[in-house]
């Protein structure tokens, strides 16, 4: 099969690599970049654990064609902080237990992104609605609501 | 067509592990010639904090502070044997193996200590801060790291110890079919609130509220964090969750996470915990472990509620919306009982 040059901004960088037809974006962050944040949960869009951003907007990355984020910006977890210093949801998330596996925490905390890049103070029906696309196993969502709404607080704080 | 709420409640005693012809396990502890300390284990941390509470067992009995110890649990091939995290055994059999292991090589230390010290090991103390000192004679201390340097290379000694701790088999008295299965039992208690649409059987989550005895809380906000979760996985297997169909044909069961039910975060309800604390004898510094007791209260709390709103003795789970809704219709309607 032929393959097809890619290149996109991966979390700031340039990257290029050469896909098949029909790979999806979870596959080549994991596979061809070695970027490992992306979880595989069940292939099929059910579960979030693989949400990224393609130019700030959440997607499911085992639902994109790789070859469908050409030119584009890709944002993973690996991004997420800033040199040494976590992100803000980074930090309330370990403050508030809001893992305990951590499958679905790169997933989570990718969602959450999305939304306080938005909306930077959510209602707790918001966190819930933007969350509700990602399975937890563990934590009961109560944590990871309160994280993200923490985090947001925490954020207006600053401002 | 209506909304009916109702509160159910559910007691439960839960067993420490197990008792399929002896439930034992295994720790070695030993330090490295950096002052640090390694646990090596085959139990398997899948979030519930094995890792943190068996660090925390080794910490304090060693007399170190708890950055200086490390759990392996990479390898069950190469790990000291362990049965399994299961049962709700985890702290409780595990962590009193490490206890074990972590007094032997304490005593080691110790000795290794008093021979660089130039005293009797009987007269030295831990600060908990990696240094080991005379007694009433802080002065007169060594650090844990210059032991273990001096153990390594200078005496030839290993600073490392070695536990198990087993519950033996208990047989069944073939008179009477009495048994211990277990030598500690967590116990928790819980309140549910549900609220029925008698039109579509769905029933939602109101809130909760809970109290769980589980021996001495080693790490309350893991347990904490346990209870939350393991109350929601309840919740899950009360309302949600069955590997059977939905109608009689298998081949109409779930197959993946999207025909396979469980609740959302929309779907989460308040929840009041209170955590009481009865130190275990047997267990490590008194800890039982909340383990799969977390979820098993909600259950029968569940259906309790369910009974108390539309009428109906649920005793198949999941209670789905299509099994309240038959339920409802072949008794005529919803008859809520009496709130209590």
């Amino acid at each position: 099969m032929t393959k097809t040059p890619l290149q996109f901004r991966h979390n700031g960088r340039d990257v290029a690599v050469f896909v098949d037809g029909g790979v999806n974006l979870l596959v080549a962050l994991r596979e061809l970049i070695g970027d490992m944040t992306p979880k595989f949960g069940c292939g099929q869009g059910g579960c979030g654990a693989c949400s990224v951003l393609i130019d700030g907007e959440l997607h499911l990355s085992c639902l994109t064609l790789a070859e469908t984020v050409n030119g584009r910006a890709v944002e993973t977890l690996d991004g997420l902080k800033d040199g040494p210093n976590l992100h803000p949801l980074q930090r309330a998330f370990m403050e508030q237990f809001a893992a305990q596996c951590g499958y679905c925490t790169p997933g989570m905390l990718m969602a959450a992104k999305a939304l306080l890049d938005r909306n930077p103070s959510p209602t707790r029906a918001e966190v819930i609605e933007t969350i509700s696309g990602n399975i937890c196993r563990c934590t009961g969502y109560e944590p990871i609501i309160n994280a993200v709404l923490a985090a947001a607080s925490g954020g207006r704080a600053r401002a | 067509m209506a909304k009916h709420r109702g509160r159910g409640i559910a007691s439960i005693n839960y067993p420490i592990g197990m008792n399929l012809g002896g439930d034992p396990s295994q720790a070695l502890v030993h330090s490295n010639p950096s002052g640090k300390f390694t646990v090596s284990l085959s139990s398997i941390d899948l979030g519930q904090g094995m890792k943190s509470v068996t660090r925390q067992i080794c910490a304090e009995t060693l007399g170190v502070p708890v950055e200086d110890v490390y759990v392996d649990t990479a390898d069950s091939d190469t790990g000291p044997h362990c049965m399994g995290s299961f049962a709700s055994r985890g702290t409780h059999r595990v962590g009193n193996a490490v206890m074990a292991a972590a007094k032997e090589a304490r005593g080691v230390m110790m000795e290794a200590a008093a021979e660089e010290l130039e005293v009797n090991a009987a007269d030295l103390d831990t600060d908990g801060r990696g240094n080991i000192h005379v007694k009433g004679a802080p002065h007169r201390s060594i650090s844990t790291k210059d032991v273990a340097i001096a153990a390594q290379f200078k005496q030839g000694r290993t600073i490392s110890g070695r536990g198990i701790f087993l519950v033996p088999l208990s047989e069944v008295n073939p008179e009477t079919g009495e048994m211990s299965p277990a030598t500690c039992y967590a116990h928790a208690c819980l309140v549910a609130e549900v609220e029925v649409d008698d039109e579509t059987g769905e029933v939602a989550m109101v809130r909760m509220d809970s109290a769980y005895e589980l021996g001495r809380a080693l790490n309350p906000r893991l347990v904490e964090q346990q209870l939350v979760g393991g109350a929601w996985m309840g919740v899950s297997h009360a309302l949600f969750e069955t590997p059977e169909p939905y109608y009689p044909d298998p081949a109409h069961g779930p197959r993946d996470f999207v025909e396979y039910l469980m609740p959302g975060p929309g779907d989460i309800c308040p929840h009041d915990i209170a955590v009481l604390e009865r130190p275990a004898a047997d267990g490590p510094f008194g800890a039982k472990g909340p383990g799969e007791m977390c979820a098993n209260p909600v259950l029968p709390a569940v259906a309790n509620a369910i009974f108390n709103a539309v009428g109906v003795r649920m005793d198949e789970l999941p209670i789905t919306p299509e099994k309240v809704l038959r339920a409802i219709k072949a008794q005529g309607g919803a008859r809520p009982q009496a709130r209590r």
